[in-house]
């Protein structure tokens, strides 16, 4: 990699995520409902971003379903809590992640048959499967989607339902914890990826054929990684559905299926931190774009601003905009033959 | 389900099918012969049927009018609007990652979205059939069937004739097989790769702008057309096999049978039905129906 050159990058990564976390967790106090709302929103983009990273960038299976598990964390979330009293937060959250996690096992088995772009039309095909069930059946209330009546909690033991430890009605609340699942998430993938399973992984993406001659099954390894990343993603989903009290099947269609890809293509494959970068980048500029203050009545036009950086974000940063510090340097160094270098190895 | 009803969707699956033929070998042939995964075919599709609508103005106050005449002119700038975008967007892009060509032409298809909600709006227009066409012709004792409809299945149908003897019977056809089974080979056989490649893009564009404005009647011109079809197509694509004009014919007929019959018989199932066949079919056959090459 050409970062590299400079010091110890390790270290800056480390220094560049930790500044990230301690800004995310300093940014309630300065934040308005609006702001806490946004940022929340982005944060389960974050995670969602991550799982598929797991499996994009760190494996090089390119999943284009991946809405499904969101949808399916959400819809979970929503249809095992109680109808009338909150739910508790203890159960629920690993029941929806399990949920998504049995899904992606079922699609992932299946799938992981095909190679390359017939991969990525399976994962699709699969997961519009999951889009129309939910759709058309009154399963999970057809189009208009349902509501959840109550936000689940955290309480432990035969404590007092009334005063739970945590109230996830709460903006603030619902922030920290989606902070804290995000925090969660990031560590366990950098460890995971720095294991001999991740380096399984890292062989897989490279070279398969020469991963199953060195004498490793190939396919536990990706149906693994297919699984944790649909927990994963699963867990977004739940967090998404907790947060706005609703859902409906517009979470499992294949836009957002192909939003998400386009984050962590823009962010940068093959780093952990591009999903995080790609997330906020491409939640932030939506926001930009559609903001009335900065464009007036032309805002009603978002998505031509959007189109348009995203095309120069292609056109100019080969590799991501995690990429965008050591072309700067490459650059100011004069060293012309780093920026066309577009190697994704090296984890994290 | 009587005689003439069945009649009827036989033929209305033809003609959709037929129609997802145009549309979905411009993909498998940008993609087979360039490696793109073009998500912004769609859009094609739909600024052609918005071509349809907008055009007949102006082409009836500038040439005196005319079905064909529009057809024409939609074409001649689908194909120049093609060779223009592949210099622009794509021609450095073959040596990056493919993941990096998602991401520009998925840039595309919100650029050329909201150009046309800026250029034309976003209401839902109708396009009226020419005249010589507007009509029925009767099926069975109750039944009627449009004539625009069977106009349809035969303007494809006569394209699909049209692409076979290129592909079959020319040197460009030659050239372009030989591109999709093996683009280094033709390469150092000193044929022009970046053109070959400027030609099946445009060529690919203008099919797709073709079916959008021939569509446009039938279907009439609205907001977000092109991102349907364009999932619908990459399964079309996939199924027939990458890269393959036979595979695409076949699987987009078989499609055409399944949608429409699965809409009469299980209207409650009937999404899923495509993708059920998709996914069984690459279990099968984790290749697609025909392989290119």
């Amino acid at each position: 990699m050409a970062e590299s050159s400079s010091g110890n990058p390790g270290l800056a990564r480390g220094l560049f995520v930790a500044l990230c976390g301690l800004a995310l967790a300093a940014y309630p106090l300065v934040a308005g409902a609006f702001g806490l709302d946004l940022v929340t929103k982005i944060m389960v983009y974050a995670i969602f971003a991550l799982s598929l990273e797991l499996l994009v960038g760190a494996t090089g299976l390119v999943c284009f379903g991946h809405a499904a598990f969101f949808g399916i964390g959400a819809y979970a979330a929503v249809l095992l809590s109680p109808a009338s009293e909150p739910g508790n937060l203890l159960w629920l959250l690993p029941a929806s992640m399990l949920a998504a996690a049995a899904f992606a096992l079922f699609m992932g088995a299946l799938s992981l048959r095909t190679q390359g772009v017939y991969f990525i039309m399976v994962t699709l095909a699969f997961a519009q499967m999951a889009y129309y069930v939910v759709h058309d059946t009154p399963l999970g209330g057809g189009t208009d989607g349902i509501y959840l009546n109550a936000k689940p909690v955290l309480a432990i033991g035969g404590q007092d339902a009334g005063t739970p430890w945590l109230d996830l009605n709460q903006a603030g609340t619902i922030y920290g914890f989606t902070l804290a699942c995000l925090v969660a998430v990031f560590g366990f993938l950098a460890v995971l990826l720095r294991s001999r399973f991740g380096r399984a992984l890292a062989g897989i993406k490279a070279n398969e054929q020469r991963m199953r001659a060195t004498g490793f099954s190939t396919y536990p390894y990706k149906l693994a990684a297919f699984v944790i990343s649909g927990a994963i993603a699963g867990l977004a989903g739940f967090l998404f559905g907790v947060k706005d009290g609703f859902v409906n099947p517009e979470l499992m269609s294949w836009h957002l299926s192909g939003a998400v890809l386009i984050m962590i293509i823009l962010g940068g494959l093959g780093h952990l931190r591009g999903a995080l970068i790609g997330a906020f980048a491409f939640a932030l500029l939506q926001e930009f774009f559609k903001s009335e203050v900065i464009f007036g009545a032309f805002a009603k036009h978002w998505t031509l601003g959007l189109g348009l950086s995203i095309i120069a974000s292609v056109a100019l940063m080969p590799r991501g905009l995690v990429g965008l510090p050591g072309q700067v340097r490459a650059r100011l160094l004069g060293r012309p033959g780093a920026v066309a270098d577009h190697t994704t190895e090296g984890q994290p | 389900m009587d005689l003439s009803t069945f009649l009827i969707q036989c033929l209305n699956s033809l003609q959709y099918g037929l129609l997802l033929f145009l549309v979905a070998s411009g993909l498998t042939l940008i993609f087979g012969i360039m490696g793109v995964i073009n998500l912004a075919h769609g859009s094609f599709y739909m600024i052609g049927a918005y071509m349809a609508y907008a055009l007949a103005p102006i082409v009836g106050s500038t040439f005196g009018g005319g079905f064909f005449a529009t057809l024409g002119v939609g074409v001649v700038l689908a194909v120049l609007l093609g060779y223009v975008l592949e210099w622009a967007f794509f021609s450095f892009l073959y040596e990056r990652e493919h993941l990096q060509q998602v991401l520009m032409t998925y840039g595309l298809i919100l650029v050329f979205e909201e150009l046309r909600s800026l250029l034309v709006g976003d209401d839902v227009h109708g396009v009226q059939p020419p005249d010589f066409l507007a009509g029925t012709i009767p099926l069975g004792e109750l039944m009627t069937y449009p004539v625009y409809r069977l106009f349809i299945s035969g303007v494809c149908l006569a394209l699909a004739l049209g692409m076979y003897v290129v592909f079959t019977r020319t040197r460009l056809g030659m050239m372009i097989r030989a591109g999709s089974s093996n683009r280094e080979m033709v390469q150092s056989l000193g044929i022009d790769i970046k053109f070959l490649y400027r030609v099946v893009f445009a060529a690919g564009l203008g099919l797709a702008v073709l079916a959008g404005m021939v569509a446009a009647p039938v279907s009439s011109v609205y907001p977000g057309m092109g991102n349907q079809v364009l999932i619908i197509c990459f399964v079309v694509v996939v199924i027939g096999g990458i890269g393959s004009i036979r595979g695409a014919l076949l699987a987009s007929l078989l499609i055409g049978v399944v949608d429409t019959f699965g809409k009469v018989v299980f209207p409650q199932a009937a999404g899923v039905l495509v993708y059920l066949l998709m996914a069984l079919i690459l279990l099968w056959k984790p290749n697609g129906l025909f392989r290119a090459g």
